[in-house]
C-alpha cells in the first residue's frame, strides 16, 4: 500500500503543479494564436510572387517546427525513462507521441496545400516534405508499437528505445533525402528569404503553436495519470477480491 | 568467442535445414521484380532506368519477410532465456542472430539480385556494382531488422508492425543502395555513394545489437 | 556456497505476488517451493536467475564467482525446454555445451548427460521425433552438459513418467553431493537426499 503512494509521489506533486500552470499557458496560447492570425491573415502583405498563399506559411512553419521539437522532447523523455526511470517521462513520451503525430500531419497537410498554387501539384517530392513524411512514418511506428503490447510497462520502455532508435538514424534519413534530392533534381531552391515583414507574424505563430502544443501535452499527460490511477486501483481492487476468497476458502 | 561462434553456427545450420525462409524470401524477390514490368509496360530503355531501383525495393520486401523469425522462435521455445544466461553478452548474442540472418538472407538475396538483373534489362557495366552495393548494404537490412524484430518480439500482427517500423530506417540504406548502381556512370559519386552506404552498415552493425539486446532485456522480464 | 534471497518484495503488473521473503539454500542442499498456482514460485525463481529485477531486496550468491551474475552460474529449466525440433538430439546437447560451457571434454559430458537422461540411442534422431517426456528429458539434459553451481528448476517433472522423474531425482541428487545446490517448483513430492520445503502460500502477508 505504502509503497504505491511513494510510486505516484511525484507525479502527485506533478498533478498540482499542471494543475496551476495549465490555466496561464492555455491562456497564453490562446490570446497569442487570436494575434498571430490577427497579424498573419490582417496586418501582412501579400507576397509579390506567392499572393495571398503565403499565408498557409504561418500555419505551416510553426507545425513544421512543433514536428521536430515534439520528436526531440519523446527522445527526450525517453531517455528519461530508460536511464533514470523517471514515471513522469514515459507519461510525458506517451502523452506526446499522438500530439506530434497531428502536427507533422498538419504541416504535411499546409505544405501539400501550399504546393498546389506554387508548384501546380498537390505534391513535390522536395527534400524538405519527404524528411518531414518519412518523420511522420515514425510517429507512426512509435504509436503503433505501443497499442501493440499489451504489458504497459514493456510497452513504455520498447517505444523508448524504438524513440532512441529513431533520433540516431534520423540525421542519416536527413543526410539521404537531400543527397537523393539534389541527385534527381538540382538546384531547385524553393527557400526564398523571409520578408521582414514576415518575421514578426511567424514568430507570435512559433510562439502560440508551441504554448498550444504545451498546454494539449499537460492536460493529456495529467489524463494520462489519471488513467493509471484508475487503473492501479482497479488492480488492488481485484486483488484484495481474490485474497479474500482466498482467506474464506481457508 | 566460442560461445559467439556456436550460436552462429546453430542459427545457420537451423536456417539451412528449416530452409524455407530462405526459399520464401528468393521466391518472393523473383516473384515481386517480374510483376514490375507487368505493372509497367515492357519498355527495355525504361526498365534499365529503373531497375536499380526496383531491385532494391524488392530486395529489401524480401530480407522483411524473413525478419520476425529472428527472435521469436527462440522465444517461443525458452531458448531465449538460456541464451541469456549464457557466458555471451545479450548484444553479442543480437549480433551473432543479426549476422547469421545476413549469411542466410542478406547474401543470397545480394547473389540474386544480378540474376534478376538481366529481367530488367539492366547495364552490363551495372553488374559488379550490383554485386558489391547489396552486399555492403544488406548487413544494414539484417542488423536494423533485427532492432525491429526484438521489439515486436511479443506482438500480434508482428509482422505488419514491423515493416511499419523498420521500413522507415532503410531509407538512408535505399537511397545509397540505389545512386551507388545509378552513379555509375560518375566515379567519384558512385565512390561516394558506396563509402557512405558503407557507413551506414557499419554504423548499424553498432546500434543494431545494443537497441536490439535492450529490447531482448524487456521482454525477458 | 550459498544463495541469499534478502527482504525480496516482487512485483507482477501492478499486484504484489512476493512481500518480505528471506532464505538461504547452502551447498549441497535443496529447497523445493511448494504452494498453490500463483503462489509466486515462477515468479520467485525468474528472480533468482535475474530475469526479474525485484522491488525491494536483493539476490547473492555467497562463495560464488563474484565476476559472474547470479544466472550466469545458474542453470534455469523453464516451462519450456529450449529444444530445436530440426536440430538432432546430439545436435541440441552439443550446441548447450558449446554455448554454456568452457571445459574441454565436451563430448565426455555430452554423452554423459544424454546417457544419465536415457537418450542415448535416440541421439541421432531429430528432436521433432521425439515425444512431449523425451523432450523434457532433453530439455533437462542442459544441466548435465555444463557444469553449474545453482540450479533452478521450474516444475521439472511435467510430463515425465516415474522412471524419468527418478533418473532426475538421481541427478539432483549427485549436484547437491558434489557441492550444488537447487531451488526446485514443484507440486509433486519428490525424494531428494537433502531437501528442505518451503511454502509460498504460507509466507502470504495479508495486507
Amino acid at each position: 500500500m505504502q509503497t504505491l503512494t511513494q510510486r505516484l509521489a511525484n507525479p502527485t506533486r506533478f498533478m498540482e503543479l499542471s494543475a496551476r500552470l495549465l490555466p496561464w499557458i492555455s491562456a497564453g496560447a490562446v490570446v497569442l494564436l487570436a494575434y498571430g492570425l490577427y497579424l498573419a491573415f490582417f496586418a501582412s502583405p501579400a507576397d509579390y510572387q506567392q499572393g495571398e498563399t503565403v499565408r498557409i506559411m504561418y500555419i505551416h512553419v510553426p507545425c513544421a517546427w512543433l514536428s521536430m521539437m515534439v520528436y526531440a522532447l519523446i527522445a527526450l523523455s525517453s531517455f528519461g525513462l530508460l536511464v533514470f526511470r523517471h514515471p513522469l517521462a514515459d507519461v510525458s513520451a506517451k502523452a506526446a507521441a499522438p500530439l506530434g503525430a497531428a502536427f507533422t500531419f498538419l504541416a504535411l497537410l499546409t505544405g501539400s496545400l501550399w504546393g498546389k498554387p506554387m508548384w501546380g501539384t498537390y505534391w513535390v517530392w522536395d527534400a524538405r516534405l519527404t524528411s518531414v513524411l518519412i518523420l511522420f512514418f515514425l510517429y507512426l511506428g512509435l504509436i503503433a508499437l505501443r497499442s501493440a503490447l499489451e504489458d504497459e510497462s514493456a510497452a513504455s520502455k520498447l517505444t523508448a528505445i524504438l524513440a532512441l532508435v529513431g533520433v540516431t538514424i534520423l540525421p542519416i534519413i536527413k543526410f539521404s533525402v537531400d543527397w537523393w534530392n539534389t541527385l534527381h533534381q538540382p538546384s531547385t531552391d524553393f527557400t526564398s528569404t523571409v520578408d521582414p515583414s514576415m518575421r514578426l507574424p511567424l514568430l507570435v505563430m512559433a510562439i502560440a503553436f508551441t504554448l498550444l502544443f504545451f498546454a494539449m501535452h499537460l492536460k493529456a499527460m495529467r489524463n494520462e495519470i489519471l488513467r493509471r490511477r484508475v487503473k492501479a486501483l482497479r488492480t488492488q481492487a481485484v486483488a484484495g477480491r481474490d485474497r479474500l476468497a482466498a482467506h474464506g476458502a481457508e | 568467442m566460442k560461445s559467439f561462434w556456436a550460436l552462429l553456427h546453430r542459427d545457420v545450420t537451423l536456417a539451412i535445414r528449416e530452409g524455407g525462409a530462405i526459399g520464401t524470401a528468393l521466391g518472393f524477390f523473383l516473384v515481386v521484380v517480374s510483376l514490375m514490368p507487368l505493372g509497367l509496360g515492357p519498355d527495355l530503355n525504361l526498365l534499365s532506368r529503373i531497375a536499380a531501383g526496383i531491385l532494391w525495393i524488392a530486395l529489401l520486401l524480401a530480407a522483411l519477410l524473413s525478419l520476425n523469425r529472428i527472435f521469436e522462435a527462440d522465444h517461443e521455445d525458452g531458448t531465449l532465456d538460456v541464451l541469456a544466461t549464457g557466458p555471451l553478452p545479450l548484444e553479442l548474442v543480437t549480433a551473432a542472430k543479426s549476422l547469421a540472418h545476413w549469411v542466410t538472407t542478406g547474401i543470397p538475396l545480394a547473389i540474386m539480385a544480378p540474376v534478376l538483373g538481366i529481367l530488367l534489362n539492366l547495364d552490363l557495366a551495372a553488374y559488379p556494382i550490383l554485386v558489391a552495393t547489396t552486399l555492403v548494404g544488406t548487413p544494414a537490412v539484417s542488423f536494423l531488422g533485427a532492432i525491429g524484430a526484438a521489439l515486436t518480439m511479443k506482438t500480434r500482427r508482428g509482422g505488419l508492425l514491423l515493416a511499419l517500423i523498420v521500413l522507415p530506417l532503410y531509407v538512408p540504406t535505399l537511397i545509397f543502395g540505389i545512386s551507388a548502381v545509378s552513379a555509375g556512370a560518375g566515379p567519384t559519386g558512385l565512390a561516394a555513394s558506396f563509402l557512405i552506404l558503407a557507413a551506414i552498415s557499419l554504423v548499424t552493425i553498432v546500434l543494431g545489437p545494443l537497441a536490439a539486446a535492450a529490447a531482448l532485456k524487456v521482454h525477458l522480464q | 556456497m550459498q544463495l541469499i534471497a534478502e527482504d525480496l518484495a516482487i512485483d507482477r503488473g501492478a499486484r504484489r505476488v512476493i512481500d518480505g521473503l528471506s532464505f538461504a539454500v547452502k551447498a549441497g542442499e535443496a529447497l523445493l517451493l511448494t504452494g498453490a498456482n500463483g503462489a509466486g514460485k515462477t515468479t520467485l525463481l525468474r528472480t533468482l536467475a535475474g530475469y526479474i529485477r525485484p522491488f525491494r531486496g536483493r539476490v547473492r550468491l555467497e562463495g560464488g564467482d563474484d565476476e559472474l551474475t547470479v544466472a550466469e552460474q545458474a542453470h534455469v529449466v523453464g516451462h519450456t525446454n529450449a529444444v530445436k525440433l530440426s536440430l538432432s538430439v546430439a545436435e541440441n546437447a552439443a550446441f548447450w555445451n558449446a554455448y554454456l560451457d568452457s571445459g574441454e571434454d565436451a563430448e565426455l559430458r555430452v554423452g554423459t548427460a544424454l546417457r544419465h537422461f536415457g537418450l542415448e540411442d535416440l541421439s541421432e534422431f531429430p528432436a521433432a521425433y521425439l515425444s512431449a517426456g523425451q523432450k523434457r528429458r532433453l530439455g533437462l539434459a542442459r544441466l548435465l552438459v555444463a557444469r553449474r553451481p545453482v540450479w533452478l528448476l521450474d516444475e521439472p517433472t511435467a510430463s515425465l513418467d516415474t522412471a524419468s522423474s527418478e533418473r532426475l531425482v538421481a541427478a539432483v541428487n549427485d549436484h547437491t553431493n558434489s557441492g550444488g545446490l537447487a531451488v526446485i517448483a514443484t507440486h509433486l513430492p519428490l525424494a531428494l537426499e537433502r531437501a528442505r520445503t518451503l511454502n509460498l502460500a504460507a509466507q502470504k502477508v495479508p495486507a
